[in-house]
């Protein structure tokens, strides 16, 4: 692979390329789904690719192509450099990136247990348990669960002398209880919503997810959501899982925070932020007890946001980006840093694949747990009042990350420190800075967990990317209830 | 570019190596360009040149797939050793059908390739960005946007004889104008690149911005609201997935217990065309049966739906089978094995009788809310097909027949069967791009009491 990179680093040289860099991606994904007692998915997928992202006339240049015979590296390469010349006639000023010490080095994330040791009969075996113990429950009308697991090699060199190679392993799993009746369609899922949980581990992380031990339950309280209370509309403290907690943390404050968000890169489609380079270190984003970091380092735990180093070669930092309440950091690049005067990039640009360019994403953007032990039980008990919310059902938020929706699978009301009623349709929303600033407690590392979100879209072309979300349950004081359904 | 030619030997070499009962092939070969501009400057520009080679294996009642983007030899005998193992150890499904047979395919559809969008250059993409630029010069705003094109042939071949194939290419041109605060956006797609403006977009995106300057805030509530076509493409496009006979098994769509009853108003007709001259895509589905033209809803009310092959003989013989009119395949299965059966994908809506412009439905209003286009929605409801998200990029309050003055954006939480019962007029249906939903044929629409909940602060 180092000698493929090589012809590409080569002719772009030679065709007047001031910088370039090659990545080569292998990348093998295993995809299984069951619904209703039957085999929904079974697929295989495997694609191999180069990407050739170069500095010509001072602008930026990206090709790839899947054939990987010398002929076509050779021409991938020269046409990125073709383009990034044509960038030229529409520029202001010269690409200049930030400096990073060149290294070679190789890294595998740590797993246990390869997962495509495992037999596929194994899997649609667990697949078809976790469905048939869904719909042993009277009045679950559908069952779906799925399984997904990934394997990406690497190979990155640049013409600074970079030469990584990287490999992950991606596991995920999850399940969904739907029932019907009446003129309600009612949904549970574990061990979250929209794909479950995902994590840069081997096979290790399905047996630790207890998947089938939990599967009756999530049918029961899909049938139960039918015939609770519809969560009332007002002001409310809330309380919020910690899975709905990490989706709050990706969209209101890992996407702002993203620098080409701020610097309006990102303008004609995902948006721009509220966060203006003005607002950095003066910013009250939440209250004393919002803390916040982007860390990527695989020591933060094996998020979909942990890595050796990024899709340019810097190494993987932990920036914090919320500290006691202050905003305090970006996630930036290469070529960004420079606008928050740093003069080291925070390593956060990353492709989905081979034939993606680089761009800034969230690592793994987590809130930090309480230092005093508090676990959930404690938290309600020590709520008067409130609407405890768990797992997420709809997201949505402005194109400047300030106004968001978010409606959960199911709520409970809280009383007297206690749990005492079921509730449909719970939805909050707010203003970004609001609800942070209203955090008024958040359980401690017991309670924490790192969460995957496997599907955060950006860029055009579109990329999907996996990104981590370490969070707890934490409380909110004075949040608006019930939003979604008002008027409806 | 791959041909049919070179697909049908690669077709033979997997049939060699195939040990399964039966075996079918898609393939997807794209050659896409993107030119990405932002701050007034292109800042990424990218190109990207691959084949996708998707095999499927079947033994008896067995299939799975896998999919590779390597044709040499040794790849092949891999991925069909890949799909075949992955077949053998499923479950007997009692509803898998045996592989399409080639039959007939009636009529032809409309070319969707031109050579010079082919043949777009990074050079004349550049050029395009250029002039968009220059006038976001003139009117002291900042751009962003793409300028994109490809060109895709697709395919699919069967071990009983189905060959398809189709050769496409695409252009896309989207703007944002920038001003201190207001915003205005414009999009659109097609696949000749001659027929694209990008100064006629960019004109229309500066004017938004400008005329939007110095938003007001005016109190969330029910409003008239008129939408461009995007702005409604991509809220309707929530529902369509709900049209597929799967759906209905399934319980999971809100057109449960709702078929051939009136849940729209009557000026509601809707049908999916994929040769409509408006429309764009595949003529064939995901096991290579013809894509139907189907009326999914006359007047309102929901006449039919789609079907793949397996839905269809599942329908007859379960305890819908008397409930949903007409039940037989259409062609918009997706590729199996797959969990979501199948829909429509070239949704086309029909032209009212009177349609209006966007400037009398302006006209005829006294207080309202002009829409640009939507952002970020997302479902709160399945069954009342609530809905919610922002404005976004040109949001105006009409007064006294008038675009009075921008205002701050708004988020909706909007039930689509709600919005659709209470179209008060209609535009001629365009070919319309948004960013939440496929591209489809829709018009502009102006709806009376349309759900804004809440004013953010832009």
């Amino acid at each position: 692979m180092q000698e493929i990179a090589s012809w590409a680093l080569n002719v772009a040289s030679l065709k007047g390329a001031s910088y370039a860099d090659a990545r080569i991606v292998d990348e093998r994904s295993r995809s299984l789904a069951t619904k209703n007692g039957k085999i929904g998915s079974a697929a295989d997928s495997e694609s191999l690719g180069v990407g050739v992202r170069v500095i010509a006339d001072g602008a930026w240049g990206f090709a790839s192509s899947d054939d990987l015979s010398r002929n076509s590296v050779e021409h991938t390469a020269s046409r990125a450099v073709e383009i990034a010349k044509a960038s030229a006639r529409v520029k202001h000023g010269e690409i200049q990136l930030a400096r990073e010490k060149t290294m070679t080095a190789e890294w595998v994330s740590p797993f246990k247990i390869d997962p495509f040791s495992i037999s596929v009969e194994q899997n649609l075996d667990l697949l078809l348990k976790i469905d048939s113990e869904m719909r042993s429950v009277s009045g679950v009308t559908l069952a779906e669960a799925n399984l997904n697991f990934k394997r990406e090699e690497q190979w990155f060199a640049s013409s600074e002398g970079a030469n990584i190679r990287q490999t992950k392993y991606v596991s995920g799993a999850g399940y969904s209880a739907y029932a019907f009746a009446g003129s309600e369609i009612q949904k549970r899922s574990y061990p979250n919503s929209f794909g479950g949980q995902w994590q840069n581990k081997g096979y290790e992380l399905i047996d630790e997810l207890k998947l089938v031990e939990n599967a009756r339950r999530t049918g029961e309280e899909a049938v139960a959501l039918l015939k609770a209370d519809r969560c009332p509309e007002g002001v409310f403290t809330i309380i919020l899982d910690s899975s709905q907690l990490g989706l709050q943390i990706h969209e209101s404050i890992g996407h702002p925070i993203e620098l080409d968000r701020v610097l309006g890169m990102e303008a004609n489609f995902a948006g721009t932020s509220f966060l203006t380079l003005d607002k950095l270190d003066k910013l009250r984003y939440g209250s004393e007890l919002v803390n916040v970091v982007a860390d990527a380092r695989p020591e933060h735990g094996p998020g979909l946001g942990s890595f050796a180093f990024d899709d340019e070669g810097v190494a993987a930092q932990c920036t914090p980006i919320i500290s006691n309440g202050l905003f305090t950091g970006y996630l930036s690049s290469r070529e960004t840093a420079h606008t928050i005067g740093s003069n080291r990039s925070g390593g956060t640009l990353r492709a989905e694949g081979w034939n993606r360019l680089p761009i800034i994403r969230m690592t793994n953007v987590s809130i930090l747990p309480g230092e005093k032990p508090l676990w959930r039980e404690q938290l309600i008990s020590s709520t008067d009042s409130g609407i405890f919310m768990q797992t997420n059902r709809s997201w949505s938020i402005d194109d400047k990350r300030y106004n968001f929706q978010f409606g959960c699978e199911m709520g409970w009301e809280i009383k007297g420190g206690k749990l005492v009623r079921m509730l449909k349709n719970p939805s909050y929303s707010g203003i970004t800075t609001d609800f942070w600033n209203s955090m008024d407690a958040i359980c401690s590392r017991d309670e924490w967990t790192l969460w995957g979100t496997p599907n955060c879209g950006k860029g055009q072309p579109q990329q999907v990317m996996g990104t981590g979300h370490g969070a707890a349950p934490a409380r909110f004081r004075n949040i608006k209830v019930g939003s979604a359904y008002k008027g409806n | 570019m791959l041909h049919q030619d070179r697909a049908g030997d690669i077709f033979s070499r997997i049939k060699k190596l195939s040990s399964g009962d039966e075996v079918e092939v898609l393939f997807y070969n794209v050659h896409s360009a993107l030119t990405r501009f932002a701050n007034n400057t292109i800042h990424q520009n990218v190109a990207e040149e691959n084949q996708v080679i998707s095999i499927r294996s079947a033994f008896g009642q067995r299939t799975a797939r896998a999919t590779t983007n390597r044709i040499d030899d040794e790849s092949l005998r891999r991925v069909v050793q890949a799909s075949e193992s992955l077949a053998r150890v499923q479950h007997e499904d009692p509803d898998l059908l045996p592989l399409a047979e080639p039959g007939q395919v009636h009529g032809s559809s409309p070319s969707r390739f031109f050579e010079r969008t082919a043949a777009l250059t990074p050079q004349e993409r550049a050029d395009a960005v250029s002039d968009i630029v220059k006038i976001a010069g003139r009117e002291r705003l900042t751009t962003a946007g793409i300028f994109a094109s490809s060109e895709v042939s697709e395919g699919i071949f069967n071990s009983r004889g189905l060959q398809r194939w189709h050769l496409q290419t695409s252009s896309e041109i989207s703007v944002t104008m920038l001003a201190q605060d207001s915003s205005g956006w414009q999009k659109t797609n097609s696949p000749d690149v001659g027929s694209l403006d990008p100064r006629m977009l960019a004109e229309v995106a500066a004017k938004k911005a400008r005329d939007s300057a110095h938003p007001q805030e005016v109190p969330a509530g029910k409003y008239t609201v008129i939408l461009e076509p995007a702005a409604v493409l991509d809220v309707v496009g929530f529902m369509f997935s709900d049209f597929g006979g799967l759906a209905i098994l399934d319980q999971r769509s809100f057109l449960n217990d709702r078929i051939g009853k009136q849940i729209f108003g009557k000026n509601i007709n809707i049908s999916d065309e994929v040769n409509h001259p408006l429309q764009s895509g595949a003529p064939f589905d995901g096991e290579g049966l013809p894509r139907q033209h189907v009326s999914l809803v006359e007047k309102g009310v929901v006449k039919r739906l789609v079907y793949s092959r397996a839905t269809a003989e599942r329908i007859k013989r379960s305890e819908f089978r008397d409930k949903l009119g007409s039940v037989a395949p259409t062609g918009h299965g997706f590729p199996l094995p797959n969990e979501m059966g199948e829909a429509p994908m070239n949704i086309v809506f029909h032209a009212p009788d009177n349609p209006q412009t966007i400037e009398q439905m302006i006209a005829s209003t006294d207080r309202g809310i002009y829409v640009t286009r939507f952002w970020y929605i997302r479902e709160v409801d399945p069954y009342e097909k609530i809905l919610t998200g922002m404005t976004r990029d040109g949001t105006f309050l009409i007064k006294d027949g008038k675009l009075h003055h921008g205002v701050l954006n708004f988020r909706f939480n909007e039930s689509l069967l709600h919005m659709l019962s209470n179209l008060e007029a209609m535009g001629v249906p365009v070919r319309s791009s948004g960013e939440e939903s496929f591209d489809m044929v829709v018009p502009p629409m102006k709806v009376k009491d349309f759900n804004f909940t809440e004013v953010t602060k832009f």
